[in-house]
């Protein structure tokens, strides 16, 4: 009989490692319906004068593909744009286009910078999350004016804030998605 | 964090093609989205399908959350109203009194109209409510301005039929699902509505700027006769909104008008009234003619 010193010896942040493994579905779907739900969310709040809450969807594909490089493919972008158009009151094909892009853009952004920190993470989300704002709001079909850009700034500046906060929820999410729950017989 | 090395293929034909894949499919998504949003732009009904049975879908928790945002909002006015008990009471007490003899009033003149109308013979068919439902949600993070409704075609509501809360004007019906609808509100850039300023007949036109505030364009040039504080009301024209609903008040004053901000709240409000459309034919009338200067909430979706 060996005798266990140490409890948690044979555990990680992910749980016990004896006779446990990964749920390969909790690992493949948690990111995808975390951003779906993040595209629906904010449909729920009255806004009646201004955009006013940041796209939540957007900022959690941001923070997936900073928190694990490599786990969206780069054409999820276009499935769940496609999801978020449905909510977003945008006219069908903006998100589509426009998360698709986000992704290239990504991709060839960490080909060229592969080392990064969080205040490089966060600049990079920020100008992401800021050009997108935009993009999104001259696709969106209204009709072009000063005051529809001044009024998107509070939204912008409230999604560059938001990141560190979404970055950390998605970082415990990916813990969940990871977590040792399936017992091998 | 640096890449994780399986993305950086090496001599694996396999992780090579599969890449290289990936990087096709996600540039084919850039162009159909482009496709797809032309579409759109061009036909902005196009795809109401899929988004309207996605609204349907999200009603039921709309319905909730406009439960708890009215049921939270009470508590808040309720905290106020301790606060500022005594000097409250008395001036509602003026104003009961006041609201008590214009009320008479009111009753007086509708009876009047409704004999002058049957006098013309006209009927009360347009403006009568179709259905009283909730605001359940808005479209909170596009640039667009528009709201959902928890009822939709079930409850008799079609597409066109103005909106109103009980202080004016929200806005009009775009889209119907079978439990839901889309509302463009008043504040949305593409929306215009006839107005006049109430008490004279000055007409003029309401734009939603984007931003909450209405731009009030005269339609005869001249020196601007607005005034701060000038409330306006529907015009009737157009066919959509029946005359007299209140829509906006001047808060600033323009060379070419002004600039107005919205009398109803959509957030605030907690029930909305879904109007028949006030003139069937005129709205009918509009579409067809090509002459938009007289169909301006004709095609603006």
């Amino acid at each position: 009989m060996t005798e266990r010193l140490n409890l948690s010896a044979r555990a990680d942040k992910y749980g016990r490692r004896t006779n446990r493994t990964h749920s390969p579905v909790r690992a493949a779907s948690v990111p995808y319906l975390s951003v779906m739900l993040a595209s629906a969310l904010p449909i729920l709040v009255i806004a009646g004068s201004a955009p006013l809450i940041p796209p939540l969807g957007f900022l959690m594909l941001i923070c997936w593909r900073i928190v694990r490089p490599g786990f969206f493919p780069p054409w999820a972008g276009a499935l769940l744009g496609a999801f978020d158009d449905l909510f977003s009151g945008q006219p069908f094909g903006s998100a589509i286009l426009l998360w698709s892009l986000t992704m290239l853009v990504l991709e060839f952004v960490e080909a060229r910078f592969p080392w990064r920190g969080f205040w490089q993470d966060w600049l990079a989300a920020g100008l992401a999350s800021a050009l997108y704002l935009v993009a999104a709001l001259s696709l969106s079909g209204a009709t072009p004016g000063g005051h529809l850009i001044l009024a998107i700034v509070p939204q912008i500046v409230l999604t560059v804030l938001l990141y560190p906060l979404a970055v950390r929820l998605v970082a415990g999410l990916d813990l969940f998605r990871l977590a040792r729950v399936k017992v091998i017989d | 964090m640096a890449p994780i090395s399986s993305r950086r293929s090496g001599h694996s034909r396999r992780a090579q093609y599969s890449l290289f894949t990936g990087y096709a499919l996600a540039a084919f998504g850039v162009l159909l989205g482009a496709a797809l949003l032309a579409v759109s732009l061009l036909n902005p009904s196009a795809f109401s399908g899929p988004r309207m049975a996605a609204s349907d879908a999200v009603a039921p928790a709309g319905a909730g959350a406009a439960r708890t945002r009215a049921a939270s909002s009470g508590v808040l006015d309720e905290i106020t109203a301790y606060w500022r008990a005594g000097s409250q009471n008395a001036a509602l007490r003026r104003e009961a009194e006041l609201a008590r003899i214009r009320l008479g009033e009111a009753k007086a003149l509708e009876q009047e109209n409704r004999e002058l109308r049957a006098l013309l013979g006209l009927g009360e068919a347009g403006g009568r409510t179709v259905a009283v439902a909730r605001l359940v949600g808005s479209s909170s993070t596009s640039g667009r301005r528009f709201a959902y409704l928890d009822a939709g075609a079930r409850s008799g509501v079609a597409a066109g039929m103005p909106v109103r809360s009980a202080q004016g004007v929200i806005g009009r019906v775009l889209e119907v699902g079978n439990r839901s609808a889309r509302v463009m509100l008043l504040s949305d850039s593409e929306s215009v509505l006839p107005v006049k300023r109430a008490g004279d007949e000055l007409v003029a036109f309401a734009e939603g700027r984007g931003d909450g505030k209405l731009r009030i364009r005269l339609l005869n040039l001249g020196i601007n006769p607005l005034k701060e504080g000038d409330l306006f009301v529907t015009s009737g024209a157009g066919g959509y909104f029946r005359p007299g609903i209140a829509a906006a008040i001047l808060e600033e004053v323009t060379p070419d008008g002004g600039v107005a901000r919205i009398v109803a709240d959509p957030a605030a409000a907690t029930a909305v009234m879904v109007e028949a459309i006030w003139i069937a034919e005129a709205v009918e009338a509009s579409r067809s003619s090509p002459d938009k200067g007289f169909a301006p909430e004709g095609d603006s979706e």
